[in-house]
């Protein structure tokens, strides 16, 4: 598979009146074409600002980009001017975002605010432009498309309107494509309404996503493979089945914890204690060690590198060096490893387009 | 949407009713006589001329009479001037005081949004600052103070431009920079706010998401929506005007209501003071109303099927 | 990413104690809103400016009249219009105080000299020969008193209409809310003209024509905040504890208001002075021999041309007074404002 965009050792800190607050500390991962990536992670983590930097829409007052690289191509995008970052975005890399109430312009028809990248990018007539916009309008699935286009953002619903922006992402066919939590603002039904759509369109469209969000059903639904970021860094990273199923990283099986599912037999809910580090200062070690409940002398003294599980897994976490204790995860994870490896139940079915789905587990149906 | 405008109305008929009392029952109460030596006429004198000008009628009575003159249209004659009917005295001033306002609320008004826009544009750089400072002043320090200080320096000193009077264009130069002072500054500021927040919304995150250039997302995204609220505070602002006229016209001679408002009260000229007021009281209330319909068009929440505005 | 310049021992992977209430420790003092404000007041350098120009005004409108030998209303006709002459600044000719007018044509001559007086006025005299210093200071006091006064009893109004209008709310408030509307729709100018008018002018008459329509800017504010206080649950917990209803709108309410009320009432003043002045302009100010800014520079205009020391000195005063209130305010009110924080 062809990587289509790759971020190396990505340094961003941002100038507070407080002070310098190191937000992403040295994140890499690579996009393969046609793949959905999830990136997972608490608020503060750092997955917003990492996809807000691909397109370079970080405030320029404020942010800085201390090093690292962001391949996209056959170009550097940290080394671009505004000015030919233009070209890119709307065109070849899309995005959109959390609040579709908040994400349109109120006082501009819907038509107009499809039609713009479609003029801008690929010089279309405004007449071929707007046939193509009820085209889109009709794509995501928006009925009465030739009435809606000439409508404002207030007289449709939120899930209409996140219809919408799907569609002026989607206008100029982009290479990739980047989610930053679509469906969280959604009621669960539109939730999925939402998440079809876009497998659909990317089929179709061939596209490759990131997929940013915090909740795991959705990632499960949705994804190829998934990264978990934690205090500016990427802690665990491999196919969905993978981390799921097999997760080595401490953040990660609390995660995995904290989801209730159908086998849940405790009377109380799981929660990670503690609250995510405080990036002005960061800490010497491993960032998570305050949480860890396996936590070792080595965490507090270096950051733990990648270990490699697999060709494609790799965890940060002292736990897979050699002369760690062996430990044991938490039950719900053992659980989940002991399905894994016993090849037991229908496992989330991995393929390149992206078909996954959660796997119906209860009693091996 | 009508019944807004029908409610708005209704409130204006209300408040015009009341400042129409008002004014009459205020004149009733201030002491002395409008007619000059009163008191040297005899018995019989003093009462001819009191029921010359029915002010010799009861109260109830007088008020009725005031009340429908003026819906006629009415206003009364001038003591002042020897009967001349309060509304030609008022007609005949009206050109000067409408073209100042006109101009100081035109160059006020652009000036102070293109000022705003700038600033916010430009945010946290000497231009925002420096506009920071232009509006504070400008708001700050009353307009006939900055007409003094201009007709001293500008007029006296540097004979740049003429002192008084209103006999050609350069003559309006300093009374419209004086007056469109205030204007310029609440403009500036109020746009600089609004331009901010709206740079700051998701839409125009978006806009930039989808390649949009600096000047689009500026001109064509940022400004309408800044814009639309900045409309009414259009309103009060002309109203602010007409209260700096009265002083502006007095000191650059300008032969406008504003001055002949403040001859009147000096000569206790009573049908004109009053004529004025009400005319003033109309002019704000209009004013208002037409700002007021004027946000429920432009904006499409409102315009277009009754949305919810923000 | 950390590299591995040391090697790892094996006692490295021995378990440790976290304790997780270190990792909650905050790293700055707690501070309370007051102090909390008071710190971004004094970032604000044109704020602290002003405040310190504004209390230095305000203790010379006080001293400025008695640190000099005249009186405000003594007058010396023999000394009209004398400019403004300092003892020891006479020789700076580039500054104002060296006792020179000008003549139409240009040519500059000392006017005590020429007519013989051997007295300095720091400001000038104006044309009865009362000593501006004097009268500039007096003034000041009289129209920071009379702003002051009005800022107050606006206030007083305010609060109270706003807090009954809100706290009450149903019916009652419609109706207040109402009668608001009207008066706000009613222009300010012919409120108080009319009432000079009535009253005649006059310290008093004028404090009143400005307090009668300047309340409802701070009744609107106040009910906005009682509303939202209502359905807070300190409310809830006071009256379940018994307290009355004054009891709650006074000692649980308003102290949680202070920040928007000092605010508005910060803003109310400058407002007062502008009027003030305004009034004088047009011929309904105070009477002679009361002096208050206003009449100073409307005094001051007749004579411009002759002797421009008479408008420029107080129309300066004025000027500095406001720009500095509304610096004033304008810090403040970035401060208080909990939706500004950063």
């Amino acid at each position: 598979m062809e990587k289509i965009l790759e971020v190396k050792d990505l340094n961003i800190s941002f100038h507070t009146f407080s002070g310098e607050v190191k937000a992403i500390r040295g994140v890499s991962f690579d996009l393969y074409n046609g793949e959905t990536l999830a990136i997972v992670g608490e608020s503060g983590s750092g997955k917003s600002v990492t996809t807000k930097s691909i397109m370079r829409l970080l405030p320029e007052h404020n942010s800085e980009i201390k090093g690292g690289q962001i391949l996209f191509g056959g170009k550097d995008l940290t080394k671009l001017k505004d000015k030919d970052m233009q070209k890119i975005r709307g065109k070849d890399i899309s995005m959109i975002f959390q609040d579709p109430m908040t994400s349109l312009n109120p006082t501009m028809k819907i038509g107009n605010q499809i039609m713009e990248p479609l003029i801008k990018h690929q010089n279309m007539s405004r007449h071929a432009a707007k046939e193509r916009a009820i085209e889109l309008l009709k794509l995501v699935g928006i009925p009465k498309a030739e009435l809606r286009v000439d409508q404002y953002p207030h007289q449709f619903s939120g899930g209409m309107r996140q219809r919408v922006v799907i569609a002026i992402a989607l206008a100029c066919n982009p290479k990739v494509l980047i989610a930053d939590e679509p469906t969280t603002a959604l009621d669960v039904t539109i939730q999925a309404q939402i998440l079809e759509l876009m497998k659909d369109l990317q089929k179709k469209i061939d596209t490759s996503i990131i997929f940013i969000t915090h909740d795991l059903g959705v990632v499960a639904n949705v994804a190829d493979r998934v990264a978990v970021m934690y205090g500016g860094k990427i802690v665990e990273i491999g196919t969905a089945d993978e981390i799921f199923y097999n997760p080595k990283h401490p953040y990660t099986w609390g995660l995995i914890s904290s989801m209730p599912d159908m086998d849940t037999q405790d009377d109380e809910l799981f929660s990670i204690p503690g609250t995510p580090p405080d990036l002005l200062d960061p800490p010497k070690g491993d960032a998570f060690a305050p949480r860890n409940p396996f936590v070792m002398k080595i965490d507090l003294e270096q950051e733990p590198p990648f270990f490699k599980v697999s060709d494609t897994h790799y965890a940060a976490t002292w736990l897979l060096h050699p002369d760690a204790p062996k430990v044991e995860p938490p039950a719900a994870v053992l659980r989940r490893q002991n399905q894994f490896f016993s090849g037991n139940a229908d496992l989330v079915k991995v393929g390149n387009a992206g078909q996954a789905s959660f796997p119906e587990n209860k009693e091996g149906k | 949407m009508v019944k807004y405008i029908l409610k708005r109305v209704g409130y204006m008929i209300i408040t015009l009713f009341i400042v129409t009392s008002l004014t009459f029952f205020l004149m009733k109460l201030i002491p002395g006589s409008p007619f000059n030596n009163f008191e040297k006429l005899s018995e019989v004198q003093r009462n001819i001329l009191l029921d010359k000008y029915g002010l010799n009628d009861p109260l109830p009575v007088q008020y009725f009479n005031y009340m429908m003159n003026l819906v006629k249209g009415d206003l009364g004659v001038s003591f002042q001037f020897d009967n001349t009917p309060v509304t030609e005295l008022i007609a005949n001033r009206l050109g000067p005081s409408a073209q100042l306002g006109f101009q100081a609320m035109v160059v006020g008004s652009i000036l102070g949004i293109l000022l705003g826009v700038i600033a916010a544009l430009k945010q946290n750089t000497w231009i925002d600052y420096g506009s920071t400072f232009i509006a504070v002043v400008g708001k700050s320090i009353p307009s006939f103070i900055f007409a003094g200080l201009m007709q001293y320096y500008i007029s006296v000193k540097l004979g740049w431009l003429p002192v008084m009077l209103w006999k050609g264009p350069e003559y309006t130069i300093l009374p419209t920079i004086a007056l469109a002072m205030f204007p310029i500054s609440i403009a500036a500021r109020f746009m600089r706010t609004e331009m901010v927040e709206v740079l700051g919304s998701d839409y125009i995150t978006l806009a930039r998401a989808k390649g949009a250039s600096r000047w689009q997302i500026s001109f064509k995204h940022a400004l309408r929506n800044a814009l639309i609220p900045v409309v009414t505070v259009l309103g009060p602002l002309a109203v602010s005007l007409m209260t700096g006229s009265l002083v502006i016209e007095q000191i650059f001679g300008i032969p406008g209501i504003g001055e002949q408002f403040v001859k009147s009260i000096n000569m206790n000229d009573y049908p004109v003071i009053m004529g004025t007021n009400i005319l003033f009281a109309v002019l704000f209330i209009v004013v208002i109303l037409i700002v007021d319909i004027l946000y429920g068009i432009i904006d499409p929440r409102i315009r277009v099927s009754g949305g919810k505005t923000k | 990413m950390s590299n591995k310049d040391i090697t790892i021992s094996k006692d490295m992977f021995a378990p440790v104690h976290i304790d997780p209430s270190k990792s909650e420790k905050i790293a700055k003092p707690s501070l309370n809103f007051w102090q909390d404000s008071w710190l971004r007041v004094r970032k604000n350098k044109g704020a602290v400016v002003s405040m310190v120009i504004l209390v230095i005004m305000i203790l010379m409108a006080f001293v400025g009249p008695m640190i000099t030998p005249y009186s405000y209303d003594t007058q010396n006709t023999k000394h009209n219009n004398l400019p403004p002459r300092i003892q020891g600044l006479e020789d700076v000719h580039w500054l104002p105080f060296d006792g020179t007018l000008s003549r139409r044509d240009g040519t500059v001559y000392n006017a005590y000299e020429v007519r013989k007086v051997d007295a300095y006025y720091w400001f000038g005299t104006d044309n009865l020969g009362r000593d501006q210093f004097a009268r500039v200071w007096k003034g000041t006091q009289v129209s920071l008193f009379i702003a002051f006064m009005a800022a107050l009893i606006d206030m007083a109004i305010g609060v109270a209409y706003g807090a009954i209008s809100g706290y009450l709310g149903g019916r009652i408030d419609s109706v207040m809310q109402r009668i608001i509307e009207v008066i706000v729709g009613i222009p300010n100018l012919i409120v108080v003209v009319l009432m000079i008018l009535v009253l005649k002018p006059g310290i008093i008459p004028i404090i009143i024509a400005l307090t009668i329509t300047g309340w409802t800017s701070m009744a609107r504010v106040v009910r906005a905040q009682v509303l939202k206080f209502k359905g807070q649950e300190f409310v809830l917990a006071a009256k379940t504890l018994g307290a009355s209803n004054s009891s709650i709108i006074f000692k649980h309410m308003i102290p949680n208001m202070f920040g928007v009320i000092i605010i508005n009432t910060m803003f109310s003043i400058p407002n007062a002075i502008f009027f003030e002045a305004f009034l004088s302009f047009i011929g309904l100010g105070l009477q002679e021999p009361h002096a208050s800014l206003g009449t100073l520079v409307n005094a001051g205009f007749k004579s411009m041309i002759a002797f421009p020391y008479q408008m420029i000195i107080p129309s300066i005063m004025i000027a500095l007074i406001m720009v500095c209130f509304n610096l004033v305010a304008d810090g403040l009110r970035d401060a208080l404002d909990p939706k500004m924080r950063d």
